[in-house]
């Protein structure tokens, strides 16, 4: 498995991306700037967290404006899978990778927190490492995370069982204690209808080392790592 | 072609939580002020652009919120006049 780490000016958790999928994963990793419109060959996409274009207008805004989002969209038409983390999560949204958006923490202060997530959905291709309602610990660090879509994407996200990741305590219960932004629903992730770009505000890129906290997020990679390598064998 | 200044307000859909205009509208009724019932922040934005008259360069302006400066999802926009700049 070959990774596209996307760099915009601004991107600051690529390096994390990389590391992760290197160093943790055993897998191969490159850097695509985004003025370029080559991929690099990559069978997954990640479009990194941090304050691309400096969050102007809105984040992710201008980022999806960028030459190589061409590619990236591109990519994602054919099937092949995104993993949009944090400020991606808001560039992919503002592509229309994603249906819905991410608005300003409903307290208005940056979140920076380990939390936990409940992962609702182990048939995508993000989670089949995952079991049923499992708890696992990421760690969050934005502003602007408070997902938000119409009532009608909502219904269709959740009964199509797109909904990933929610916000929950630490015995899986969805409060409103345990949702670190106000996003609604608890929503964390979701993926589109494809079922081949999936978005989230928290970092599984850092959460791949008990040593640091959690490892929570490597079955999220090596659950892509599988995917791929089954479309091989087919 | 003639320079037009066009000014454009964004503002937080109406029924979508607005925390930077309920913080606003709070401070507000701590000051005294308490006939205000809602307070929306959204972006005001002036922009110069040339166009054969004032009608088409509200049109091209409208283009650019519905492309660009507004999120459809989260967002309303309104055009004012547009005035030789």
């Amino acid at each position: 498995m070959k990774v596209g780490i996307i760099r915009f000016p601004g991107s600051n958790c690529d390096e994390d991306a990389y590391h992760a999928v290197v160093d943790h994963l055993g897998a191969e990793a490159v850097f695509c700037w985004h003025k370029d419109h080559d991929l690099q060959g990559a069978d997954l996409v990640i479009l990194p967290g941090g304050f691309s274009y400096g969050d102007y207008l809105r984040p992710g805004a201008i980022a999806r404006f960028s030459p190589i989002m061409q590619e990236v969209v591109a990519h994602a038409k054919r099937g092949a899978p995104v993993l949009a983390i944090c400020n991606g999560f808001q560039i992919a949204c503002e592509a229309g990778l994603l249906p819905g958006a991410l608005l300003r923490n409903d307290h208005l202060k940056f979140v920076c927190d380990q939390v936990h997530l409940r992962v609702e959905s182990i048939g995508t291709r993000f989670t089949s490492r995952y079991h049923v309602d499992q708890v696992i610990t990421i760690p969050v660090a934005h502003g602007d995370g408070r997902y938000t879509a119409d009532g009608d994407v909502l219904e269709r996200l959740e009964g199509d069982g797109h909904v990933v990741f929610r916000y929950v305590d630490a015995a899986g219960h969805v409060t409103d204690a345990a949702n670190p932004n106000g996003s609604l629903r608890n929503i964390a992730g979701i993926c589109n209808s494809a079922g081949n770009v999936l978005g989230m505000m928290p970092h599984p890129e850092r959460a791949v080392d008990t040593q640091l906290g959690s490892a929570d997020g490597l079955p999220l990679l090596h659950s892509i790592a599988d995917s791929l390598m089954s479309e091989a064998l087919v | 072609m003639t320079r037009f200044r066009v000014a454009v307000e964004i503002v937080p859909r109406r029924g979508l939580l607005d925390p930077q205009g309920k913080a606003v509208s709070d401070a507000l009724h701590t000051l005294g002020f308490s006939t205000v019932s809602d307070v929306r922040v959204g972006r005001h934005l002036v922009l110069d652009t040339d166009a054969a008259d004032a009608d088409a360069a509200r049109a091209e302006v409208q283009r650019m919120c519905e492309q660009l400066l507004a999120n459809p999802v989260t967002e309303d926009f309104h055009i004012g006049s547009a005035e030789r700049a």
